[in-house]
């Protein structure tokens, strides 16, 4: 067997607190051979970015590689000029990010984007890269090849800038790729073709890759061999197949049974919903959003909500929050119906309906406390004041498992990301409310944070009889969450009923397209899936 | 030659002082005002010390002065030496003794008026970005069109309608300042308010005055700190030019700007001393903008 391409030995990464360096990858190992895929997996803060980074002989801003050997090809990285390093980076190591919005520059075309590293490195001239660059748009299964090119990084979509992206990676041909994440924005449905394209153009050049990420079904589809890093630290490491039929740690075998976990069916709900929908048809200005949308939500239920992005989750939300008054069609509470607009509803109204954001981060201010985050609600609605309300804090941070001398005078930026948004159910809780309106409170976090928060939301609502509108694009957590299912498209609802009828055939063919584009843990999964799909035609 | 000599010692001596304090500030706190100190520039540092200064003095001003503010106690135009340090002024009164009552009026009647024109500017600017609609662009439009006038000479015509009083001084430079807070308050404003958590307390039913000064301003704090820094030292040059012209503080009130005025003859007799009040005011403007530059920097998170 040849040499292998990448081999990182005793790797140490520190990263820089305050003062102090701290070592954040501690000792780790890994070897990468010619056309090989490793999927790299682990929690927010195990290291897999900083390791992907890292075997391009690049740390981060406040972080160094404090020990270790990393050689590509032969190359020591550590020892190797910043010259040569930079020789290397984008012609024989690409990187692929998370965030490919971010990571264009708006004020560039595509092509001239694709252009720019061959010139610059000297690999073929621009014409020729130009005409290259169509064919790998082709790889890559855009549409239009010859002319999405020409379109600013704003003016494609999501799914189709990822895969420009790695395109613009595999300009120079090279012999590694790191992906750091590329699909976790992404929604279900454009996943599967970001990862159809992603596999077929390394299976074709034999490109060496790295996949980093945290969502273990796509890295079944992916990988060829799995290293699972806990906190900097090697877990183990495997051939994807042995790794899935049989983890030998415990870490690993919790990390699969993330998915396990489901909520007990209930039976079909009887009396006055909490909340009715009725024949609801908003948008902003012009632009219709909503179509004639009509549910109910029943106390201690759950109603997930779902579709792509754009398909009016989010929007209907709003007008039942009343931030968005609708054009036809009204919201009924409890059978009384709700003014349109929240500046016109008593604050009781208010408090009954509270909300949960996607974004911890945008949702929680960030100069307030904790104390005055969660206490706030409790202090206007229930008029609690001094010792009262201290102890309703307190009571509220057991309710959400932190524990409150630690935390209660802290700010949110102290706080981890799934930390943040169980502040974020504390202050919903705290206005003790009859509905709360959960918008992809998951989808920004890992999968065992992921998992805390629905089995905390699940024990809440047994406890409390609370009804949940949960909107969410990602159907594991409806199978996980939810008593009830609605599916909306472009602003309509296309179907609706009980969980188990949902996830049993015959499905709407969107509803189909939706259920059968969640990634298995099976490894097969990708290629069955493309199979039928192309049989089907 | 020597006096490129005592600038070089001047530079020397404010760099130790600057570093002089740092080190007893960063020694007397703890904690997160302590890091704060402690990773704060030597300029910034002796730009603290400065305004300390000034503060204390402007203060103590009866203690420290050896003779009255308003009183001639001398000869005019005395030299400098013991008992008026600094000499006497064009009617005979103790220039040390004006200067530091002058620290007390001008400071006093610039910071009155940069905090007058912050509170109307950042409250109307946070109220207009918070209401949005017809009431923003009204208002906006309205602070765009006197913006459109310069500065100076909207002062002056103000001051010669209502007569000029400390108390109108005040008020009439506050209210040209404002129109510039405002714009900047309500563009940083407007960051905030598109955030979520706005957004909940909005649905949480509270009221437009508590979002404004619990919700938004401390998120729009930071950049509005820096400004006051600036505008400090643009009031100040307004009060003093104004003072300069003729219109602004009137003696025989002590006041740097129209101090300078009165001494300027003695300028083309080669006497430096109607550089000291234009000095101080230059010192003054110097150090809050050490001070606003350290706090812009921390502001815009450039920490390397």
């Amino acid at each position: 067997m040849a040499d292998p391409l990448l081999t990182i030995k005793d790797l140490r990464i520190e990263g820089r607190s305050g003062d102090d360096w701290l070592e954040i990858v501690k000792g780790v190992d890994l070897t990468l051979n010619r056309g090989e895929v490793l999927g790299l997996i682990g929690e927010s803060g195990a290291g897999k970015s900083t390791i992907g980074l890292a075997s391009m002989g690049f740390a981060r801003d406040g972080c160094r590689i404090s020990g270790g050997s990393i050689q590509f090809d032969g190359i020591d990285l550590r020892k190797a000029s910043e010259q040569q390093r930079r020789e290397l980076r984008g012609k024989r190591i690409a990187y692929v990010a998370q965030s490919a919005a971010a990571s264009f520059n708006p004020a560039h075309r595509l092509i001239e984007q694709y252009c720019e590293t061959p010139v610059v490195k000297g690999v073929m001239p621009r014409d020729q890269a130009a005409s290259d660059a169509v064919e790998l748009y082709r790889r890559m299964r855009l549409p239009n090849p010859e002319d999405i090119g020409f379109r600013y990084p704003h003016q494609v979509s999501g799914g189709q800038l990822q895969r420009a992206m790695t395109a613009m990676a595999m300009a120079c041909r090279p012999e590694l790729i790191i992906f750091d994440e590329p699909t976790t924005a992404l929604d279900v449905t454009t996943q599967i073709e970001v990862l159809h394209a992603i596999r077929d153009i390394v299976a074709q050049f034999g490109t060496a890759a790295i996949y980093i990420t945290h969502d273990l079904a796509v890295v079944a589809q992916m990988a060829d061999r799995i290293k699972i890093l806990l906190r900097g630290e090697e877990v183990e490491e495997a051939e994807t197949r042995t790794m899935l039929s049989s983890p030998r740690e415990d870490y690993t075998k919790s990390l699969w049974a993330v998915r396990s976990f489901a909520k007990a069916t209930q039976p079909a709900p009887t009396g006055t919903p909490v909340v009715s929908v009725r024949n609801v048809t908003a948008g902003y200005g012009k632009v219709r959003v909503l179509e004639n949308v009509s549910f109910d939500i029943h106390a201690g239920r759950t109603v997930a909500v779902v579709g792509e992005s754009g398909s009016g989750k989010s929007t209907t939300a709003r007008v039942i929050t009343g931030l968005l008054p609708p054009e036809r069609g009204e919201v009924l509470f409890d059978g009384k119906p709700l003014p349109p607009a929240y500046t016109a509803r008593t604050r009781d109204q208010l408090r009954q309906c509270q909300m949960i954001y996607q974004m911890a981060d945008t949702a929680l201010n960030p100069k307030l406390r904790l104390r005055e985050l969660i206490g706030r609600p409790a202090q206007m609605y229930l008029g609690l004041r001094g010792k009262a309300l201290t102890n309703r804090i307190r009571d509220l941070l057991d309710l959400i498992e932190l524990e409150p001398d630690k935390y209660i005078d802290r700010l949110p930026s102290e706080l981890s990301g799934g930390q943040k948004q169980r502040i974020g159910i504390a202050r919903a809780l705290a206005a003790e409310p009859r509905l709360i309106i959960c918008d992809e409170i998951t989808s920004a976090l890992d999968q065992i944070v992921q998992e805390g928060i629905l089995r905390l939301l699940d024990r809440l609502q047994s406890e409390m009889g609370l009804a949940y509108m949960f909107i969410t694009h990602d159907l594991a957590t409806v199978k996980a969450i939810a008593d009830e299912v609605v599916v909306m498209q472009q602003g309509r609802v296309i179907e609706q009923g009980l969980k188990d009828e949902m996830f049993q055939p015959p499905h709407e063919p969107y509803t189909e397209l939706l259920l059968s584009s969640v990634p298995d843990m099976d490894p097969d999964w990708l290629s069955r899936l493309l199979e039928q799909r192309a049989a089907a035609g | 030659m020597t006096l490129i000599l005592y600038f070089a010692l001047f530079i020397v001596v404010s760099i130790g002082l600057g570093w002089g304090f740092r080190a007893l500030l960063t020694a007397v706190t703890s904690g997160e005002v302590k890091r704060a100190f402690r990773d704060m520039p030597i300029s910034a540092s002796f730009g603290l010390l400065v305004i300390l200064i000034y503060v204390l003095v402007a203060f103590l001003a009866p203690v420290l002065a050896p003779f009255p503010e308003r009183e001639v106690v001398g000869a005019r135009y005395m030299p400098w030496g013991a008992p008026h340090y600094l000499g006497t002024d064009s009617l005979g009164r103790d220039m040390l003794s004006r200067m530091i009552y002058g620290a007390r009026n001008t400071v006093g009647i610039a910071f009155a008026t940069t905090a007058l024109a912050f509170i109307v500017g950042s409250i109307l600017g946070l109220w207009a970005a918070t209401v949005g609609g017809w009431m923003d662009q009204g208002l906006s439009r309205f602070v765009d069109a006197l913006m459109a006038i310069p500065a100076l000479i909207f002062s002056l015509l103000l001051l010669t309608i209502f007569g000029t009083s400390v108390l109108t001084l005040i008020i009439i430079i506050a209210m040209v300042d404002a129109t510039r807070v405002f714009r900047l308050a309500r563009s940083v404003a407007q960051g905030v308010v598109v955030m979520d958590y706005i957004e909940a307390a909005r649905l949480r039913g509270e009221t437009m005055w508590r979002l404004i000064t619990r919700e938004i301003l401390p998120n729009a704090m930071a950049p509005l700190v820096a400004e006051f820094g600036l505008r400090f030292c643009f009031v100040f040059l307004a009060i003093s030019a104004l003072s300069f012209l003729g219109l602004g503080i009137k003696p025989p009130t002590a006041d740097w700007g129209s101090m300078v005025r009165e001494s300027a003859t003695l300028i083309t007799f080669g006497d430096v001393t109607p550089l000291l009040p234009a000095g101080a005011i230059a010192l003054l403007t110097v150090a809050v903008n050490f001070v606003v530059d350290w706090q812009l920097h921390r502001a815009s998170g450039l920490k390397e």
